[in-house]
């Protein structure tokens, strides 16, 4: 799925990285703990997230992710636009709630397992 | 590559906010080095791991990073608390950080075990009362 495609599914606004909205991400994951994130995550491109710190975006650039969402009209501080823009790392928020934001994105087939263009 | 790089980083344990930053900063050099995308994901994952440890449970410490033709060391030294039981603390889920850590995202109990899965060697000298040393070492090739 391309990260613009996530953007409209989810009715999300740009906060940075406007140049890699065609990049396609493959699978995606939703968490607020960084520490878990980091454990149990292989490959995945989203983080949609409702945690507001700058460790959300270094735990993103540690799992070389390309995009994190952040739900529940929850906007990240210039500090983490800053550290996103140099980490290459899209950010978008949306108003939706976590459950229903992954909702939207499993159902247009954006899968929780690394590799998720098999199903 | 000959003699071995080193890289030598402060923590400062009064600024969440920072914490990672040497970790950030050792993955870039990995990168400019030509490191493959797995090796510059577990150094960089482990010493992240054991930097916000660092900064949530010791005040802050020093991080050296050792690259050399055979592996990459990462050496955390820190004088906080000092870990008590060290085998317990390796445990999943096992943590002693408090809620406002557990708002910011840590404090889950999967850092010691992270750097362990991570790490191809992890050793912890902990004193109490004096501090922790944590050396971790990934096998290259
Ligand atoms: N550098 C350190 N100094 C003192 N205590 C530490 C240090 N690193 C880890 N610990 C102890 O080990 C426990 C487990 O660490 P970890 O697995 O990283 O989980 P967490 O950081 O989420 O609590 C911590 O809760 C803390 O009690
Ligand atoms: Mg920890």
């Amino acid at each position: 799925m391309k990260i613009c495609e996530i953007q409209n599914l989810l009715n999300a606004t740009m906060l940075c990285g406007e140049e890699n909205l065609e990049h396609e991400v493959y699978s995606a994951c939703c968490s607020d703990m960084m520490s878990d994130v980091l454990a149990y995550v292989k490959d995945q491109g989203v983080l949609v997230t409702g945690l507001i710190n700058p460790q959300v975006i270094r735990t993103a650039s540690m799992m070389d992710m390309a995009c994190v969402v952040f739900v529940r009209s929850k906007a990240p501080t210039d500090e983490m636009v800053d550290l996103a823009e140099k980490c290459g790392i899209v950010l978008m928020k949306s108003d939706m709630r976590a459950y229903e934001a992954c909702g939207h994105l499993f159902a247009a087939g954006l899968r929780g397992n690394a590799g998720g263009t098999h199903g | 590559m000959g003699e071995p790089l080193k890289f030598h980083f402060e923590v400062d344990g009064e600024n969440f906010s920072s914490a990672g930053e040497a970790s950030v900063m050792v993955k870039k050099k990995l990168r400019q080095l030509g490191f493959s995308p797995e090796i510059m994901r577990r150094v960089s994952i482990a010493m992240y791991e054991g930097e916000i440890n660092m900064v949530i449970h010791a005040d802050g410490g020093t991080a050296d990073v050792t690259v050399s033709d055979t592996e990459i060391e990462i050496v955390l030294k820190d004088k906080g608390p000092g870990i008590a039981d060290v085998e317990r603390a390796m445990q999943e889920g096992y943590s002693t950080a408090c809620d406002n850590i557990r708002a910011l995202g840590f404090g889950a109990g999967m850092g010691l075990p992270n750097m362990k899965k991570y790490s191809d060697y992890l050793h912890i000298d902990s004193e109490v009362g004096v501090g922790t040393t944590v050396t971790m070492r990934i096998n290259l090739n």
